[in-house]
């Protein structure tokens, strides 16, 4: 992954498995991949690919079985106390889902006071009050209107937003979207990734976005992971990945993505289903080599 | 949840049952105004049937029902919301934490709850009480409070465990908030319906309980409470001597009292869980069906 | 010009509450004709579930369709069916698959059991003849025979998907209605379902009523398009035309929804 700065997050070579035994889960296998302030890093994959477990171990809600977690360059698993502090203030995380990811028990602006009081300790009183409503304003709603409200009073794009905002709050260094706008209606999901976009490149954030659909990753991120069974096959600049798939996976991913200029009438078209299987047994398979494909473009040789 | 006052008033039964209770409140409080006994006192001869120089008539000792009426509301609402109070807090608590905590914590407070639930309540209660000899109403307060917040410690914990997996609460973790915020502020606010099911319940049981530990002897007979009155009554056979107001007095004055808090339990149950909403709201769709406007 | 399979008139449905109504679905019309897939796209609240539910009369109170309303199938009118009439309709007529079909099959049943089911209560078939047409339904949706005995937990979420399809097919219906039947699945077991379906409906003849919201995806599958936004039909046309052509600024504002492979927006 090219950077021209130094990475703010990394995982090196983590893996992690569920379970012991026969019946343990491989959720990801040799993971590694680097965020630098300013650009975006979209991880692609089916359900069970293993994207959300690598965002739950950027997260530190997981940790990895094996491989290091690194924060600016060094590792988090024997850090102290202060640097834990310092990691959850700077590494935020956006949820799936809007209607689960605020209490409905509190207002707006109780939601946004929270890191404000946890991470931002040289802000008093009547500051933090101007905080919040700044913060709404950075995520285009209204705090005159919104900030009193509850969260079942809010829209889904709505309470996305606010989710943008809490994670402003704290001032991060990255932030960890996890399917931002998949349940959102289609015609508000653009604003929110839009949002995401501009708030990367004003607060210069280093930004993990997770998502299954390979056509987003183009329009949000500068670079891509498609992952497959716990993987990365493929990764590299975007539109180089996706004008030029090397891995058998990545291919299959994009020939099914819908594109209206091709009808399924059309016998070039066709997905086969036996091909489909075929690909997805050898992706499965633990694939060591890499291979360059092109400056900047790299896949697991299958 | 401020958005849960409107439908409380809106809710029939919780009016009701709110407005009951809120009488037999203003009654005992204004008790002083309302009689001039002394509850205690011998003011007349005994067993009188009711006149109007006693409403209710009088005891075997000669004392006044409807004073004495008045001033066990007090003792008996008293006992009841204190008790209730101490049965939900303690319950409520050790919920939270056994629930999300987990673990080892979970463990130990989840077997001492269950021992407390195998427990049979009512014999424990008799033992202790029998123990203690004449208790007055705040040591049965007490006992009460001790020994029955087992079930709603479960049920809490029960609605713990699923509010711990949203993802508000991991936002909370991961943020940083300590544990003992996320309990009190994040998670408890979620679980004000069973809490509040819990307390309203916990009420009716100490109340009933409390008079039926006084009814069969076991409080301090000098104190003027319904179950004592009960007790008073039932040693003086007033029934089988055709005394009825001497007892049938306590018996509808804690029917009411009963009667008044189950609506206002089953209210609260309604607005948690509107599944459970009866009666007809589809009586314009009905209307219009009717009218052949429509069909399904 | 054929007549059309399916003839939905005036559709007007409300949701009757205990004060002022809900207009989920306000006159509506539009037809399907044999053999054709018809696309109902737009976005939750639009209505175009409520549609499904009606034409196979799922609705409970306090849904009511209007009286002017009518869902005409071979010009006899559905919403005119008495229960018999109903029970003949249904799975013989015209089938649907909902969206969390995956939910919608019996976990302690067996697959050949839910099928029997079905061939039993509308076709009075036996066992052994209902064994054989559950086979030949399985292997149209590339399910191996030998699993007819498996539970639905032992299946995969797209493999249930196509199960519940065989068991709409099974009785050879006119129609099947779709909703939402691929969104929760991943997007290549999307298009190798999605494909089969439209290879079945080019073999056995059967019209599909497609609910979804992803525009790209039903230019692919379906012949005509119809866009709904808060419970109207705003725009009806081939999908040629809806994608190339469309006149609704609500058709454009969602085609200008969807980021397209190739950088920017599809349309």
């Amino acid at each position: 992954m090219t950077g021209t700065s130094a990475p703010i997050l990394t995982l090196d070579k983590v893996s992690k498995t569920f379970g012991n035994g026969p019946n343990a889960v491989r959720a990801a296998r040799a993971i590694s991949f680097s965020l630098h302030a300013g650009r975006a890093l979209a991880v692609v994959g089916e359900s069970g690919s293993g994207k959300t477990t690598c965002a739950r171990i950027a997260m530190r809600e997981y940790e990895p079985s094996e491989g290091r977690l690194l924060y600016k360059g060094k590792p988090v698993d024997n850090a102290g106390a202060k640097e834990i502090a310092d990691y959850r203030r700077s590494v935020q995380m956006i949820f799936q889902d809007p209607f689960a990811s605020l209490n409905p028990a509190h207002t707006i602006a109780y939601h946004l006071k929270r890191p404000l009081m946890l991470h931002r300790p040289e802000l008093k009183g009547a500051a933090i009050t101007e905080e919040i409503k700044a913060l709404l304003k950075q995520v285009k709603l209204d705090p005159d209107i919104v900030a009193s409200r509850y969260p079942h009073e809010l829209s889904g794009g709505q309470r996305q937003r606010v989710n943008i905002a809490r994670a402003l709050a704290a001032k991060p260094e990255v932030i960890v979207a996890d399917e931002p706008t998949s349940m959102l209606d289609v015609s508000v999901r653009l604003g929110v990734l839009n949002l995401l976009s501009e708030m990367k490149r004003e607060m210069n954030l280093g930004l993990l976005y997770i998502t299954h659909d390979i056509a987003t990753a183009r329009y949000v991120a500068e670079d891509i992971a498609v992952m497959y069974a716990g993987q990365i096959v493929e990764w590299g600049n975007t539109g180089k990945v996706i004008d030029n798939p090397a891995h058998p996976y990545t291919k299959l991913l994009l020939s099914a993505v819908p594109d209206p200029d091709i009808r399924f009438d059309d016998p070039n078209a066709q997905v086969s289903a036996t091909e489909a299987d075929e690909t997805r047994r050898r992706s499965a398979a633990t694939q060591e080599t890499i291979r360059e494909v092109e400056p900047d473009h790299f896949v697991r040789a299958a | 949840m401020k958005k849960s006052s409107f439908p409380l008033i809106r809710n029939r039964k919780a009016m009701v049952g709110a407005l009951i209770v809120a009488f037999i409140l203003a009654v005992a409080i204004a008790a002083p105004l309302l009689t001039s006994y002394d509850p205690s006192a011998r003011v007349g001869r005994p067993h009188q049937a009711p006149s109007w120089d006693h409403w209710l008539g009088t005891t075997r000792i000669g004392q006044d029902v409807f004073a004495r009426l008045l001033y066990g509301a007090r003792t008996s609402l008293a006992v009841g919301f204190g008790a209730g109070l101490l049965i939900t807090a303690v319950g409520t608590a050790l919920g939270i934490i056994a629930g999300y905590r987990g673990g080892k914590v979970d463990e130990v407070i989840s077997f001492f709850t269950n021992m407390v639930l195998v427990v049979p309540n009512l014999p424990l209660l008799l033992v202790l009480a029998a123990f203690i000899g004449q208790a007055s109403p705040w040591v049965i307060a007490l006992i009460l409070g001790c020994t029955s917040w087992a079930w709603g410690a479960r049920v809490t914990r029960a609605e713990t465990l699923s509010v711990k997996q949203k993802d508000y609460v991991k936002s909370a973790e991961m943020m940083g908030e300590p544990r003992w915020r996320i309990m009190s502020f994040e998670i408890f606010p979620n679980l004000i319906s069973i809490v509040g099911i819990n307390f309203i319940g916990s009420v009716i049981f100490a109340i009933i309980t409390q008079a039926t530990l006084e009814f069969l002897g076991l409080g301090d007979p000098k104190v003027v409470s319904w179950g004592t009155m009960l007790y008073g009554a039932q040693k003086a056979s007033a029934l089988s001597v055709g005394a009825w107001w001497d007892i049938l007095t306590p018996c509808f004055a804690l029917a009411f009292l009963g009667i008044g808090l189950s609506l206002l339990n089953f209210a609260v149950d309604e607005i948690a869980n509107p599944r459970l909403r009866t009666g007809n709201r589809l009586g314009r769709w009905q209307a219009l069906i009717r009218s052949g406007e429509g069909r399904l | 010009m054929t007549a059309p399979l399916l003839s939905v008139k005036n559709l007007t449905i409300d949701y009757i509450g205990e004060t002022d109504d809900f207009r989920a679905v306000d006159n509506v019309s539009f037809d399907v004709a044999p053999g054709e897939v018809f696309g109902l796209a737009g976005e939750s609240g639009c209505g175009k579930s409520t549609i499904a539910f009606a034409i196979s009369r799922l609705h409970k109170p306090p849904a009511l369709i209007r009286k002017e309303s009518a869902i005409l199938l071979d010009g006899r009118n559905v919403l005119d069916l008495d229960q018999h009439g109903l029970a003949d309709f249904r799975w013989r007529e015209v089938a649907m698959v909902f969206q969390s079909a995956m939910n919608s099959l019996n976990p302690v049943l067996r697959i050949e059991q839910q099928f029997y089911d079905v061939l039993k209560t509308h076709k009075g078939m036996s066992r052994a003849a209902a064994r054989d047409r559950t086979a030949e339904m399985l292997k149209l949706v590339d399910i191996s025979p030998d699993r007819m005995r498996d539970y639905p937990h032992q299946f995969s979420g797209g493999m249930r998907q196509r199960i519940v399809i065989a068991i709409c097919l099974a009785l050879d219906p006119r129609l099947i209605v779709m909703d939402e039947p691929t969104t929760a699945l991943d997007v290549v077991v999307q298009r190798e379902i999605l494909q089969r379906i439209n290879e079945l409906r080019r073999k056995l003849g059967f019209a599909v009523l497609f609910i979804t919201h992803d525009l790209g995806l039903m230019v692919q599958f379906c012949d005509r398009i119809g866009i709904m936004l808060g419970g109207k039909l705003v725009e009806q046309g081939t999908a040629d035309a809806i994608y190339r052509t469309p006149e609704h600024d609500y058709t454009k504002k969602l085609w200008a929804s969807f980021p397209s492979l190739h950088g920017g927006v599809l349309r």
